[in-house]
Formats: C-alpha cells, structure tokens, sequence
C-alpha cells in the first residue's frame, strides 16, 4: 500500500480548457512537495482539485491507497492555506488559530493556541483582532490555524506571495521549519523558483496543466528535462553543439542543448572576443549583454565598468551549466 | 470572473458592511484564482447530492410566492380578461380606451420622471459631501437623511399636506393638491436612496484616478464629467431606476396629497375598486401598473449588470475635509435637509401640538379616546394592532428572506444553475415593484374562499405586508452574503467544518449586522404599509395607518389634530425601530 497522497491521472476541466491535464503526483508522509509553475498554469486548480473544492474530469485521489475522490472537504483532513491567508475577520487570532479546535475544553484549547501561536512566534497575540495584524503575522496566523487541525496534508496556495521581498525568504525558512518540526506533511503550490527551492523535498513543474518534472531541487537544477523546465527555472541561452564548442565547450552531444544557467557565461581571458551590446550597472559590477558567435544573445557579469561597443572575451563554467534535450519548443532563439 | 481585484457587488440599497477581505494580490494569481473563485458552491460536501438539499430550501419561499403573490395578482391578470360571458377583451379595451385612464398614466409618469429627476439631481451633492466629505455631524446628518425613507406613506402625505392646506405655513403657495406638492414629497422619500446608493460607492472610489486626471492637464469640471461622473454611473442608474419604480408605485402620499385631481395608477386602482366597485377595470389598470413595473425591473436588472464590471475601487473609504470649493454642495444640501426633510417633519410636529384651546397635548389625549364616533377603535389600539401585525409580517418576511437570500447567494458551478439563479434573482424581487395596492386587492379576490379562505384570519394581514416586505429584506441581506469570500467557507470547510458549522461560524456572524438592518426595515415597512393593508384591514381591527387616513378624510379641526398626533405617533415609532436596528454592536469580537 502506498503511504500518504497519490493523485492519479487527474484532471480539471472549464468548459473546453483543461486546466489541469492528467498529472499524476504523490506526497510521502513527512515530504513536503513544491508545485512550481508560472500564472495560468493550473498549479491553483490542482491543489483546489486535491483538496476537493473543484470537481475532477478525470482521475482520482486517494490517501493510503483509500479512495478520498468522493470525501466532502471537510472530512478529508486536507487543510488549504490560501494566498492572502482568508482569516475569519469576525473572530480574533485566538478565535482562528482554535476554528479547528472546537471539540476542545475550553481550558485545553486556549492552551493549544497558545502553544501554536509560539510555533510561529506570535506569543500572546490571541486576544487581538485580525484587522491589527500585518501581513506576515496573518500568514504566521493562517499557518498555526493550519496546523492546528493536524492534517493529513497542508497545502499551500502561493501563500506567501502577497509579502514584500524580505520578508517572503525570511517566512520561507520559518515555514519550512514549522513543517518539519510537526511532520506535516505539505504540497506547497509556488510561482517562485527560490522559494520552491527552498522549502520542497521535491519540486513538480507544471506548464499548461502538465506535469513537465518531478525531482528533488538539486536534480531538477542539474538535469532539467527539458527545455521548458529549464527556460522556466532561468537557463538560458540554449546552445547547439556547435555554438558550444565555439565558445571553448565541445562535447555536447548531438540532438541535445547546452543550457547556460545565469552565471554560466563569465568572463575569461583565454576565452572568445564578442561585442557588449548593452550594459546594466550592478554594485560594483557591470551586467553585459553580448552576441555570441551564432548570433545568440547572452548576458555576461564583468568586475569593472564596461561600455557598449567594448568587447570583452566570456567562456563557459561548466559547473553552471545543464544538457537538456533538444525538444518541441526548441525552434525560436532566445 | 473577478480578474483584476475588486469590483462592485451590487447596489446595496443599505450599504451593506463589506467583508471582502482581499489584498491586493498581483493580477496575475489574481485571475488564476477567478478561475478558481467560479465553481465555489459553498465547498461544503460533495459534490453529489447538493441540487437536492437546495431544493429542499428553496421549496418554501417558491411555494410562499406561488400562492401568495403569484396566484392572487394571476387571478387580478385574469380577472380583467373575463366577464359573465367568458373570456372578452370588453374590460381592459374599455379601460384603455378611457381618457381617464391615459390621464392617469401620464400623471404616473409625470411625476415619475420628475420625482427621479429631483431625487437625483438633489441627491448628487449629499452623496458627495455625506460620503466622500468628512466633517463635524456627519453621523447626525446621515441619520436625518435616513429618517425620511422608512418614514410610513401615510405620515409622509399628512406632514406635506399640513404644511400645504391653505392655513398652514406655506398655504399662500397655493400648493395644496397640485404637481410640484406631490413631486417634493417623492423627493423627500426617495432623497436617500440616491445618497445611500451613489454616496456608498463614491466612497470607495480610487481618488488616484481623478488625481491621475487632475495632473493631466484636466480641469475640476472636467475631471467631473470624464472620470467621475462614469465611475458613478452604474450607482446612478440602479439608484434612479429603484426611485423611479417606487414614485411609479407610490400610493399613499399621492392619494393623501394629490386630491381629486391628481394620482397614480396605484390611487386609480384603489379608486375603482374601493369608490367605484369597478373590478374589471381595476383589474385592467393592475396590467397596466404591471406593464410599467416589469420596464422598469429590466432597466434596473440592465444597469445592474452594467454595474457588475469591475472599477478601481479602495478597500477602505476614502474621505477628505471641506474645501472651499464645496461649497456649492453644502448649500444645496443645507436647503434640501432643512427645507425639504426637517421643515415637514417639524410642521407636523408643531401642528399635532395645537390644539382648539392654544398648544398642548390635548391632541395625543384624544388618541385614547373615541372621539370621531365612526371609527371603531381608539388610536392606542391600532397602535396596538399594527405592532402585532407587522411583528408577525417581520418573522416570516425574516425566514423567508433569509432563505432566498442563502440560496442567491450561491455560486453555482454550471452554466445552467447560473442561469436558474439569475431569473430566480429577478423573480424574487417582482414583489418590490408590483405594487401593493395590486397584492392587496389580489388577495381580496383569491383569499376569501376555499381552498385557502382566510378572510376572517388576522394573518391575512401580515402576510400581505410579509410579500411587501420580503424583497426589502432580500436586499438587505443579499449584498453582504455576496461579498463574503467564498474562500472564507472554503478554508472553513478544509479546516474540518462542515456545511451547518460553516454556516453557523461564518456566514452568520459575517451578516449578523446585515440581518439586523433587514429586520428593521421589514419591520417598519410593515409598520406603515398602507397599500395592501388598506384593502384587507377589517373595520374592528384597523392598523395605525389605515387610522390615520381615515381621520384625514374626515371634517373638522379636531380629526386633523388626531389624525397629526397620530402621524407623529406612527413616524417615532418607526425611526425608534430603525435606530435600534442601527444600533447593532460592530462585527463581534470576542477573544474567544
């Protein structure tokens, strides 16, 4: 029997769009699982499907091999966490964080919330209203509501993407931590590569309701499946065999593409003279965009101040670098 | 799809409190999530099984409406189209035919069109300076301005005509049953629906895009006709075509005040079967008003829908102190509160304290008393009477307001229940405009004899007031159901609730305060209902409208004093029920 969630097959339908198209995806117990995917992937609509507020076209789900497709929400013990938290604003954070513990004594609940409340470092935040709360302490409140519930399975719905820069990495680590502490385990649907990166044992890439890979992070960074997968991850650009070897790199083999990760183009003496189209000024650095031979674009970062109609030579870190095969969308240059 | 954040609901005809509570999220996931947000159906349970518990809810208020509303005005429709020989057109051709009737409806719409027209053109500045000004008093003047709305019809024609017969402070006018009389007081009733309506989205407006406007290079007046004035539009239009439908049906302030000379269809009907006992024509002209009614109810579904796309809204209100550029506002509005609301009001107040024997209270004595002889109960005890009958009228226009209002509020997935939803939207809210005058006489002709004979039951009564009030309620309660976040019950549901907890913990306590307002105007709307009330009150048992009427009608200084201490009776009483329904502590926060 296979322990935890297997959604098999599954997929969602509006009118004549398929938002989500047969994917398949498990979650171990304990694992928590990124969904990573660009807006109008259908990444929402799979995780809403999973939790059983979208009916399914096609497939099923099912948790410790039982069938849970025909389970009403909330019998399933899937808790959703939504974007912008969706805090009841009636009640006070004590009132949310113990929602899923009415069967509670009083005495015992307000203990557990306390308790919670600690989890996610709000201490003493119960009695106060939900309108006096930021956006970081409503998600800190939204996930100890979450949590509260014991579920079988946490899913997140991008939920940290209302927050500012900052704050999202820093409420990255702390979600992450808060998962592992309580074994929960977690699909964390996410448009940011990072924050994917960051949090997931595994990381699924959807595009267009398909499922293009599931990996751990460091496999899907290193052996992208594909062109799309690793375009989506911000490889680029794509290298045929022979632009490779031009730039110093032969050996790719044929039918495949050299993939070249952000800093995989760098600065080298002994390396190929190209022309600085455009430059972008850093901190104490110099982002260039140059042509490459083929007639690529590429972006090369410089020590030092460079100027359009410079030229600088760039060769190639294979350490930064991924060979991905040369598949459908693979026609158009960067 | 609610791409793009926030938009506009619905008109709420009493701002309903929003508790949209959503941040302003990136477009992008934003409209991901529309996608998402469509299908929704309360996420409680499976997807199975639900069509059939909704129907079980829905079967209540569907069979209340059948027998209550449609069967008696079906019978009126029909009664106009049959005579001792069968089915004949005689009646309603004869009618239509009259110049009489023609008259009467363009009176209707006369004053229709200008009733509207003033209501708006009034109620523009008061939106701006009572909802987007902030100033000492606001709270005061919202308040005064609300009074007049759910003031009963009946006070509403006393107080003009006190002020209006010729010895009384504007009697050298000449006033006295004539146009202008009866187009001020629509304007006075209806003056805050177009400043709640207009005023509640005006506050919430961007002013970024006027300021946007303003740094382009455009002046005030410009910036007015190009970017505020379509932001308001939709307001506009739901307010003025809801005015328009109430000053279409108005009835008892224009048969108090209109005379012999003026009316509407609605004092016509009355007039044919009440005067005349003409029931075919009666009949006849109900079609008439019914033509009217629906017009209007598809240019308000119309403007509704208009106003369903998305503007640039803020969450919060947005408001600025006085400039000296308002003081065009500040004076019109200063004018309409003290001349056109208060000045009635404190006429009628002034009035009912004088008394043969100089000022006092001598006029309230009599209200104990049966001093006219003719009518059968003292005023204390059509108090009495009305209390109890709009009591009984608010319970059931509650139950089954709040039923429809849940099942409206529904979000259905298919294409079909969308459909379903929508034409029962309408459906439900025919009552508002058929005119009550119509349900009390369609009763009066179905009611009385089996299978459903409840001629001699004091029922009768609130239930008339009941369908009256029930499309009020509605829309009341309707636009904050609405607006709560369907991802609310979502993450309730996910979080182990099922259907009745998240009904309980959720919906509830989100439109606790909304149930409280519906609950006022029910009741006060059954307070002062006069139409319907007026056909089926029986002479024992009289409520204080129909009172009050019947003292109007009659000779002599003294019942008009009995007849303003009444209206003013009748008046406090109602503002009393809406303070209190006002009066409902803020969202409830409890630490638990």
């Amino acid at each position: 029997m296979v322990k935890g969630l297997v959604a098999e097959h599954i997929s969602v339908r509006f009118g004549a769009v398929a938002a989500v198209d047969d994917v398949t995806l498990a979650v171990a117990p304990g694992e928590i699982v990124a969904v990573l995917g660009a807006s109008g992937s259908g990444k929402s609509s799979l995780l809403r499907a999973i939790a059983g507020l979208e009916p399914l076209s096609g497939g099923r789900v099912t948790w410790d091999g039982a069938d849970v497709t025909g389970v009403p929400v909330h019998q399933r013990g899937f808790v959703v966490m939504f974007q912008d938290g969706q805090l009841f604003p009636h009640l006070s954070v004590g009132g949310n964080v113990g929602y899923a513990l009415n069967r509670l004594d009083a005495s015992r609940r307000r203990e557990r919330v306390a308790e919670l409340l600690g989890l996610v470092g709000l201490d003493g935040y119960a009695p106060r209203p939900i309108t006096a709360l930021s956006g970081g302490e409503a998600q800190r409140v939204a996930l100890a509501r979450s949590l509260a519930a014991q579920p079988r399975l946490l899913m997140l719905d991008e939920p940290l993407s209302s927050l500012d820069a900052g704050l999202r990495e820093r409420l990255t680590g702390e979600l992450a931590l808060a998962l592992r502490t309580t074994g929960t385990p977690a699909l964390h649907v996410t448009h940011d590569q990072d924050e994917a990166f960051a949090i997931a044992d595994r990381v699924a890439v959807l595009s267009a309701g398909r499922l293009l890979q599931v990996d751990t992070p460091a496999a899907l960074w290193t052996h992208p499946a594909g062109r799309e997968v690793a375009e989506f991850l911000g490889y680029g650009p794509f290298l045929a065999p022979s632009e490779a070897a031009a730039l110093g790199r032969p050996g790719t083999p044929a039918g495949t593409l050299l993939a070249l990760g952000p800093d995989a183009l760098v600065p080298d003496p002994d390396g190929v003279r190209v022309p600085v189209l455009a430059t972008a000024h850093g901190r104490g650095e110099t982002f260039c965009d140059v042509t490459l031979p083929g007639g690529r674009a590429g972006t090369v970062r410089l020590k030092g101040i460079a100027e359009p109609g410079d030229h600088v030579t760039v060769g190639i870190d294979p350490a930064g670098c991924a060979v991905v095969p040369q598949d459908g969308g693979a026609a158009a240059a960067p | 799809m609610d791409g793009g954040g926030r938009r506009v609901t619905r008109a709420p005809f009493a701002p309903g409190r929003s508790v949209r509570s959503r941040s302003a999220g990136g477009e992008r996931s934003d409209r991901e999530r529309g996608r998402g947000g469509r299908d929704v159906r309360g996420a409680t349970g499976t997807f199975a099984h639900r069509g059939a518990v909704w129907a079980a809810v829905a079967v209540v208020p569907v069979a209340f409406l059948a027998v209550f509303f449609a069967w008696p005005v079906g019978a009126l429709v029909a009664k106009g189209f049959v005579d001792e020989t069968g089915f004949s057109l005689t009646g309603v051709s004869e009618v239509l035919a009259a110049q009489r009737t023609w008259r009467i409806v363009g009176q209707t719409l006369a004053q229709a069109v200008a009733g509207t027209a003033g209501s708006v053109l009034l109620g523009l500045p008061g939106a701006y300076l009572l909802y987007r000004c902030t100033f000492p008093g606001r709270r005061l003047l919202r308040a005064v301005v609300a009074v007049p709305f759910v003031l009963p019809t009946v006070v509403v024609g006393v107080a003009f005509k006190s002020l209006l017969i010729p010895s009384g402070p504007l009697g050298f006018l000449g006033l006295d049953a004539s146009f202008p009389a009866i187009v001020a007081a629509l304007v006075f009733f209806n003056y805050s629906v177009v400043v709640r309506t207009v005023g509640g989205l005006w506050s919430r407006l961007d002013p970024r895009t006027a300021e946007a406007a303003r740094s382009l290079g455009a002046t005030r007046a410009r910036v007015w006709w190009t970017v505020t004035l379509p932001a308001l539009a939709p307001a506009i239009a739901a307010a003025a075509s809801l005015v328009f439908l109430f000053c279409a049906t108005a009835f008892g302030t224009v048969l108090i005040l209109g005379g012999s000379s003026w009316g509407t269809i609605e004092t016509e009907i009355w007039y044919q079967t009440t005067q005349l006992l003409d029931l075919p024509a009666a009949a006849a002209l109900s079609i008439l008003q019914l033509v009217v009614v629906a017009a209007c109810l598809l240019v308000a579904d119309a403007t509704r829908a208009r106003q369903e796309r998305a503007l640039r809204l803020v969450g919060g209100t947005r408001e600025q102190r006085l400039r000296a550029s308002d003081a065009p506002a500040i004076l019109v509005t200063g004018v309409v509160v003290v001349g056109l609301l208060l000045a009635p009001m404190a006429n009628l107040v002034w009035r009912s304290l004088q008394t043969a024997s100089g000022v006092g209270l001598g006029n309230y004595a009599n209200l104990s008393g049966e001093a006219s002889g003719t009518i059968a109960v003292s005023v204390w005890q059509a108090t009495a009477n009305s209390l109890v009958t709009a009591a009984a009228a608010t319970l059931i226009a509650l139950g089954l307001g709040s039923m429809v209002s849940y099942l409206l509020s529904r979000r259905p997935a298919s294409r079909a229940g969308r459909g379903v939803l929508r034409f029962a939207d309408g459906a439900f809210m025919l009552p508002l405009g058929t005119s009550a005058v119509t349900v009390g006489f369609g009763f009066l002709i179905t009611l009385n004899r089996p299978p459903l004979d409840l001629r001699s039951s004091w029922l009768l009564i609130p239930i008339a007031q009941a369908v009256v009030a029930l499309p009020l309620v509605v829309r009341n309660l309707l636009p904050t159901l609405r607006a709560i976040d369907p991802r609310l019950q979502q993450a309730a549901a996910t979080l182990g609730a099922g259907p009745g907890r998240v009904l309980a913990t959720i919906d509830v306590p989100l439109a606790w305060r909304a149930f409280g307002l519906a609950t006022g105007f029910a009741f006060a709307t059954s307070l002062g209902e006069f139409g319907a009330t007026s056909f089926l009150a029986r002479p024992d048992r009289p409520t204080l409208p129909v009172v009050i009427f019947q003292l109007i009608g009659r000779p002599g200084a003294e019942n008009a004093g009995t007849a303003m201490a009444a209206a003013v009776v009748l008046a406090v009483l109602t503002a009393a029920v809406m303070a209190v329904a006002e009066w409902v502590a803020p969202v409830e926060v409890r630490p638990w």
